[in-house]
C-alpha cells in the first residue's frame, strides 16, 4: 500500500510547517523592551562588578 | 581584568539568541504576549545564573533550557489561568475558513496548538531549530528515545487532525473539504 509514502510526504510536510512557523517569528523583529531589559541588566553588572571577582 | 581583553562576554550573544527564544517560547505559551513574558523572565534567570553557564558550550541550549524550565514551573502556579487559555484557544479553532484552499498555515498552527505540550517542545526544537536529538534531549532533560517517541507522538497526530481537514491527501482544495472545516474539524469524510 501507500501507506510509507503517505507517511513519508506528511512528515516532510509537517516539517516544513513547523519551520515556516518558526521562521515566521525568527522574522519578526525583536520588541525593544528585550534590549532595554539588556542594557539594564548590564548596567547593573556594571555597577555590582565593578571591581572584578 | 582590562575591559579591552576581555573575552566575549556569553552574556553579549544573548541578543542574538532573542529571535530563538521568541520563536520556542510562542510554540509553548501558544500566546505572543505570554512568549515575550517568558523570554523576559527567561533573560533576568539567565543573568542571574551566568556563572553556571559553561563557556563555549550550546548558549542557546542552555537558554531554551532555562526558557522551558520557567514555562513549566509557571505552568504549575498558573494551573488554572493557563487552562482558560487552552479553551479560549479550542474554541477559535474552527473559526477561520480558507480562502486558498491550501493547507495554509493558520491551519497547521491551530492544529499543532492542539498537540500536548511536549510534543509541541520536541517538534519545534528538532523539527524547526534545528536542534539534533541529543540536544533536545539535553535541553528538555530527558532521554533521546523519549525526544523521539514525542516525535513521533506528535508527527502522527498532526497528520491525523490535519487529514481531517484534508480530501486527498495533502492539500485543501475543495469546497466540500471546506465544509468539513467550517463545520468544526470533525472526523467526517466527504465523498463527492
Amino acid at each position: 500500500m501507500t501507506k510509507d509514502n503517505d507517511k513519508d510526504r506528511w512528515d516532510e510536510k509537517i516539517d516544513q510547517n513547523l519551520r515556516k512557523v518558526f521562521q515566521s517569528k525568527l522574522d519578526e523583529d525583536v520588541p525593544d523592551k528585550f534590549m532595554e531589559l539588556l542594557a539594564q541588566l548590564r548596567e547593573q553588572d556594571d555597577q555590582g562588578s565593578a571591581h572584578g571577582k | 581584568m582590562a575591559n579591552d581583553v576581555r573575552p566575549v562576554d556569553p552574556r553579549e550573544a544573548v541578543v542574538e539568541h532573542l529571535p530563538a527564544m521568541r520563536a520556542f517560547a510562542a510554540s509553548l505559551t501558544r500566546n505572543s504576549a505570554a512568549a515575550d513574558d517568558l523570554v523576559q523572565d527567561t533573560i533576568v534567570k539567565a543573568w542571574k545564573n551566568f556563572d553556571k553557564f559553561k563557556p563555549g558550550t550550546n548558549l542557546r541550549a542552555w537558554l531554551f533550557t532555562i526558557l522551558r524550565n520557567t514555562f513549566y514551573s509557571d505552568l504549575r502556579k498558573k494551573k488554572r489561568e493557563v487552562e482558560d487559555v487552552d479553551g479560549a484557544m479550542a474554541s477559535t479553532l474552527s473559526e477561520k475558513p480558507h480562502h486558498d484552499g491550501r493547507l495554509a498555515m493558520a491551519d497547521f498552527e491551530k492544529v499543532f496548538a492542539e498537540l500536548p505540550v511536549e510534543q509541541r517542545e520536541a517538534l519545534i526544537l528538532v523539527g524547526a531549530s534545528g536542534m539534533s536529538y541529543e540536544e533536545a534531549a539535553e535541553t528538555c532533560g530527558v532521554a533521546i528515545g523519549t525526544i523521539k517517541s514525542r516525535i513521533n507522538r506528535g508527527r502522527a497526530r498532526l497528520a491525523e487532525l490535519l487529514e481531517l481537514n484534508d480530501d486527498d491527501g495533502l492539500e485543501l482544495t475543495d469546497s466540500a473539504t471546506m465544509a468539513v472545516l467550517n463545520s468544526g474539524m470533525q472526523v467526517r469524510k466527504t465523498g463527492h
